[in-house]
């Protein structure tokens, strides 16, 4: 066996702060070989960043190593010089991190970036440096190479600015590629996209890769060797193979076990509470002084469907398919142009925003961001009780709170602390039992666990699940997470750029989908279910795309798709096929 | 970016001439016939008459207020009452003045908040940092005509280094002129380098947090590369936009300065017209004060664009 | 923490100015002008024989009471336009925005000299002067953060669940709003009191024989070689209260921010 490439024995670290010394990270060793995909899982606070940063010598200040040793192609990093360790940084090692928003510089172009660390370290020219620049911008395949390298990162998505660092790490073809948590921020479909450039282009270099993420689901696909780590302790090591099969430790068990299992489906089909027919919201872009009128930005494009009392029906899309501003249009929080919504039968004031007192009292929302949603001047017990007032006696509208806490786990005193003092979880069940006070007919959960650690998300929808059970509320679940979908949806709506592509029972959904788009998205997501014999498995969803019925094709985009029933309560988006032959369109 | 910044220009004409309302309501309320007021305490019926017609003060208000911009745009802002010159005459010159000394001051204190503000928060929490700090909140906290008297003081009356009183044009004489503009551009520079310097500060602390330069640093860049090149370029942005915020009381700062060192600024002419009740040369100083702050605003609106490419064209 | 001290101080001062001083601060004795420091005259006197130490605390109380008024008044019209100009919005809240930047334009200083010109009214004048020359930028900051905790979902949340939009303001986003004010209230305070300062000592601002800060300052110019301490006494004054106020600004800043707060 090869010697490793880099070896790290018995690291630990620990925070110093006003003489006060935390530990961060303790006694953890592992072993990289050349070209292999190493891969640490670990929520937040394990400790798998500052691993990622002290092997490049860049630890934030405050932070210090307490113990241990780095090894890299067995030169031990504590015998070198300032000066050496920066020589090895960007040449022999490189490093992405998660959020494509901050890390290119805003001020200079990309292609000189991209060139920087190539004039340093092999001091190549001007030119050199630029024409090796195209030539990466090439290899991960940005469009128009030479106007990409003389723009700047604001004029690219986040998925480029993902791909514009790739090329300006392995542009210096470093031994080590560190990646933190490097798709997090992406949307689904273009996760996969960035992640197979990035181990396509780290193999055909001979890069190893250090991946760093909190998805074990993702990193158990490509990784050839895993480290799980919690509290800054490693917990577990092995290939991803032995380790879905046969997980020996609690807490590896925990994290599998908390991606979401479906729950068992209802039979009959209960009357419609909310009835969405043709709706179009559209809202004006920022329109400037002296400026030419832009036309509307059209978010939700003719949109019709149905919420059924009691049901979970979860809408799903990427960012921009306008999920989220139709449940927001159904509350009144912002202006419908077209098309009509009724609840229990009467029609809603679409373009004045205003709803009965009525309908604001059956009808509650919970937000993504748990910060956001709580006002950060008030006691938790004053928020919970908010819904209640005008109807509902002050006296007792304490009592209702506190118990509405105890419901979502917050007993005892939590009634009198302010949301500052609380985590994320705590924020969201917060939340929630403000939700659901006033017993309402119905729920808007806008991405309500996405903002979440994966075993918190676990733990609230539970609960989500268990209250909705209890009270029977109806609920319009917003996300773009299928594996969560999975878990609550009795019905599932696939949206994109604003149009509804598929709608239908949520085992047809992930048992027979239609539509191509939800097809797509089903592949990107990897999961891990529940194998026999006690261990887990990856199962990876390879679909068909079925044919579309008689004298049409699946709808893509533009105008006009008819929804048409393929199955019992199963709609897909279509539109008519021109009568001269065409070729079948496969996406 | 030619559309965005003519967007702008005509942005600001709406706020030129609401402020020209303003300043013309203003002169207004002085008690008494405007006309007159225009004239002083001469006594002058065929004046009266003449200026009464220019103003159109038969004419109902607005009227009179478009025959006033009409002179204003034309550049004529009337005749002084105390020395009898056209209005326009006595400005130009004076603003040459103020200007000698408020674009030196401007450039003392960037020169001096930049490298201190970087210097600081590179050192976040250091003895350094924290002298850096003591001096910048000092330096802000002083009023700049006592810093200025406190010059004179040491510098003029004690060691008898530098002229107490007086100006000299530097473009006429520059050797002569540059001394008696030292003591107060420092006195005003030192103060705006306070202020700017821990804007600098905290903008270089904030850039210095963000992934770039983590990622610069892992691309293996020297410490003072990293520096330069991607924090302090990010960093000045909005120290940038500060000066712009603070030119009003620079200029608030100017007018005193002028008065302590008795420089015929723009200032001082104004302070001087206020006391003599000479309508014309105020009406005049605040328009191309005004004037004057709204145009360098917008330039420094515009070149933010260059700092800070992602963010104004929004 | 210093800067409480300090403010205390200034405070402090004020009030014994306006209670009680050891000399009385106007009174002239020629028998003993431009007396340098002693056991009498602790700051010595000026050039009337009034006694500098008197006169100190007699200004602290002026022009104390000139930059409280005037940082009060500008607050509260301020926020009062610039909350309506937020929540409102639609042409009101275009019309105020332009006469505020309008008012913008003209440097304070300036303004408040030019008002102080026409109008010639003392005191009130230059409160009134002052106040107009800083209720800009209350109105900027308030309108501000109005805007964009409009945005908040806890504001979205208390509209849901059936708030109306004057309780939602009252509520949520004025509490909300507070922070920001009461540290640019702060700071005007200090502006207020720098601006009395320079007004009196150019001559424009309360008239004397009030004393002010600005105005012993402007009286000491003739005697700086005779009497240095003439200018010392009130510039120290005045400088260690804007060094309190500025680091008591500083101060509550950092407490109300969310991020720099150790949490």
């Amino acid at each position: 066996m090869t010697s490793p490439l880099l070896s790290i024995k018995g690291l630990s670290l620990a925070a110093e702060r006003h003489g006060a010394v935390t530990g961060l990270v303790d006694d953890v060793s592992f072993d990289i070989q050349p070209g292999e995909l190493f891969a640490i899982v670990g929520e937040s606070g394990s400790g798998k960043t500052m691993i990622a940063r002290t092997i490049l010598g860049l630890l934030p200040p405050g932070i210090v190593v307490t113990g241990g040793s780095i090894d890299f192609e067995g030169r031990n990093f504590a015998h070198l010089e300032t000066g050496e360790m920066r020589r090895l940084r960007g040449r022999e090692i490189g490093m992405i991190f998660q959020e494509p928003m901050t890390s290119l510089n805003p001020s200079i172009p990309v292609g000189r970036q991209i060139g920087e660390a190539l004039r340093l370290h092999e001091g190549l020219s001007e030119r050199g440096a630029s024409a090796r620049a195209l030539e990466m911008l090439r290899a991960v395949r940005i469009p128009d190479p030479e106007r990409a390298a003389r723009s700047y990162p604001h004029q690219f998505s986040g998925g480029m600015r993902q791909r514009i660092m790739i090329a300006s790490v392995l542009a210096m073809r470093p031994k080590l590629l560190i990646a933190d948590e490097p798709t997090t921020a992406l949307d689904a479909l273009i996760r996969g996209e960035v992640m197979d450039l990035m181990i396509g282009l780290a193999r055909e270099i001979g890069t190893a890769i250090l991946l760093i993420s909190h998805d074990l689901g993702m990193v158990a696909e490509y990784a050839q060797h895993l480290l799980v780590m919690r509290r800054g302790v490693a917990v577990e090591s092995g290939t991803p193979e032995r380790i879905l099969l046969a997980p020996s430790h609690d807490y590896t068990r925990s994290l599998l076990a908390s991606l979401p299992e479906r729950a068992a489906s209802a039979d009959r089909v209960p009357a419609p509470l909310i009835e969405v027919s043709d709706l179009e919201v559209a809202y004006s872009a920022r329109s400037r002084m002296f400026a030419r009128k832009a036309p509307p930005v059209r978010a939700v494009k003719g949109v019709s469907l149905d919420v059924r009392r009691g049901e979970t029906l979860a809408v799903v899309g990427e960012s921009g398919s306008g999920k989220t501003t139709l449940g927001r249009a159904i509350l009144g929080l912002c202006t419908g142009s077209g098309g009509t919504v009724s609840f229990e039968g009467e029609a809603l004031d679409l373009t004045g925003c205003t709803r009965s007192r009525a309908f604001r009292r059956r009808t509650t929302m919970i937000f993504q961001d748990p910060g956001g949603s709580l006002d950060p001047r008030m006691r938790l017990g004053d928020i919970v009780a908010e819904p209640l007032r005008g109807t509902v006696p002050r006296g007792e509208r304490a009592a209702r709170a506190a118990q509405a806490l105890e419901e979502v786990g917050l007993g005892g005193d939590y009634a009198t602390r302010y949301p500052h003092e609380l985590s994320g979880g705590q924020r969201q069940r917060v939340a929630i039992a403000r939700a659901i006070i006033a017993q309402p007919d119905l729920v808007v959960a806008d991405e309500p666990v996405s903002a979440l650690d994966p075993s918190v998300q676990h733990q609230v929808l539970a609960l989500f699940a268990d209250l909705q059970k209890r009270h029977g509320f109806a609920s319009l679940f917003v996300t773009h997470d299928l594996a969560v979908v999975e878990q609550v949806a009795d019905r599932v709506a696939v949206m994109y750029h604003g149009h509804l592509l598929e709608i239908g029972p949520r085992d047809a959904i992930f048992d027979a989908p239609a539509h191509p788009y939800t097809i797509r998205l089903l592949e990107a997501a990897p999961r891990i279910a529940r194998a026999d014999g006690g261990g887990f498995e990856m199962v990876r969803v390879t679909a068909a795309v079925p044919e579309p019925p008689d004298g049409h094709a699946w709808f893509e985009d533009g105008d006009g798709p008819t929804m048409i029933q393929i199955a019992p309560d199963h709609f897909v988006a279509c539109v008519r096929r021109t009568h001269t032959a065409h070729p079948e369109e496969h996406p | 970016m030619l559309r965005y910044a003519i967007r702008r220009l005509l942005l600001a004409v709406p706020t030129l001439f609401l402020t020209a309302l303003l300043i013309f309501v203003l002169i207004r309320c002085v008690p008494g016939d405007p006309a007159q007021v225009m004239l002083g305490d001469v006594e002058n019926p065929a004046a009266l008459a003449r200026i009464r017609a220019s103003l159109a003060l038969d004419k109902p208000i607005p009227i009179q207020f478009f025959a006033w911009l009409s002179h204003v745009l034309r550049g004529d802002f009337g005749q002084s009452i105390s020395q009898e010159r056209p209005v326009a005459q006595m400005l130009l010159p004076a603003f040459a003045v103020t200007a000698s000394l408020v674009v030196p001051a401007v450039l003392l204190a960037v020169a001096i908040a930049i490298p201190a503000g970087t210097f600081a928060a590179w050192k976040r929490g250091t003895r350094h940092d924290t002298a850096v700090m003591i001096f910048a909140t000092l330096a802000l906290s002083i009023p700049s005509f006592w810093l200025g008297l406190m010059l004179l003081l040491v510098l003029g009356v004690h060691f008898d280094l530098l002229p107490v009183i007086g100006y000299v044009a530097p473009w006429e004489d520059l050797r002569g002129g540059l001394l008696y503009l030292i003591m107060p551009v420092l006195s005003l520079g030192l103060i705006e380098a306070g202020v700017l310097v821990r804007m600098m500060r905290s903008a270089t602390i904030e850039v210095l947090g963000l992934d770039y330069v983590t990622h610069a640093r892992a691309k293996g860049l020297p410490e003072w590369l990293v520096l330069t090149r991607h924090v302090v370029r990010n960093a000045i942005a909005p120290t940038w936009a500060l000066i712009g915020l603070t030119l009003g009381a620079l200029l608030g700062g100017a007018v005193v300065t002028e008065t302590v060192f008795s420089i015929p600024g723009l200032g001082k002419l104004m302070v001087e017209s206020i006391f003599a009740r000479d309508y014309p040369v105020i009406q005049g100083c605040m328009l191309l004060i005004t004037a004057v702050y709204v145009l360098v605003n917008l330039v420094i609106e515009l070149t933010q664009a260059l700092f800070d490419p992602g963010a104004s064209l929004g | 923490m210093v800067g409480g001290i300090l403010c205390a101080i200034m405070v402090l001062a004020a009030l014994i100015g306006l209670i009680h001083t050891p000399y009385d601060p106007i009174a002239i004795d020629y028998h003993d002008q431009l007396a340098s420091p002693s056991a009498a005259h602790w700051l010595g006197t000026d050039e009337w024989g009034r006694d500098v130490l008197s006169r100190v605390l007699a200004a602290a109380a002026v022009s104390v009471s000139i930059a409280a008024a005037t940082a009060f008044i500008a607050t509260l019209l301020g926020a009062l336009l610039g909350a309506a100009a937020g929540y409102f919005g639609h042409w009101f809240g275009r019309i105020t925005v332009a006469l505020m930047d309008a008012l913008l334009a003209f440097p304070s200083l300036i303004l408040a000299l030019c008002v102080v010109a026409v109008f010639d009214a003392g005191a009130t004048g230059v409160i009134i002067a002052l106040g107009l020359a800083y209720l800009p930028s209350v109105f900027r900051v308030v309108r501000a953060a109005v805007l964009s905790i409009k945005g908040r979902d806890y504001v979205s949340a208390s509209i849901v669940m059936g708030n109306s939009r004057g309780y939602t303001m009252l509520r949520h986003i004025l509490p909300n709003v507070m922070g920001p004010v009461i540290v640019l209230a702060t700071s005007l305070f200090g502006w207020g009191l720098l601006a009395e300062s320079a007004l009196s000592f150019l001559g424009v601002g309360v008239p004397p024989p009030a004393p002010t800060w600005g105005g012993m300052l402007a009286d000491s110019r003739l005697f700086l070689d005779e009497a240095p301490w003439l200018v010392l006494a009130p510039g120290i004054a005045l400088s260690m209260s804007l060094l309190g106020i500025n680091l008591l600004g500083d101060a509550l800043r950092d407490h109300l921010d969310p991020r720099t707060r150790g949490r």
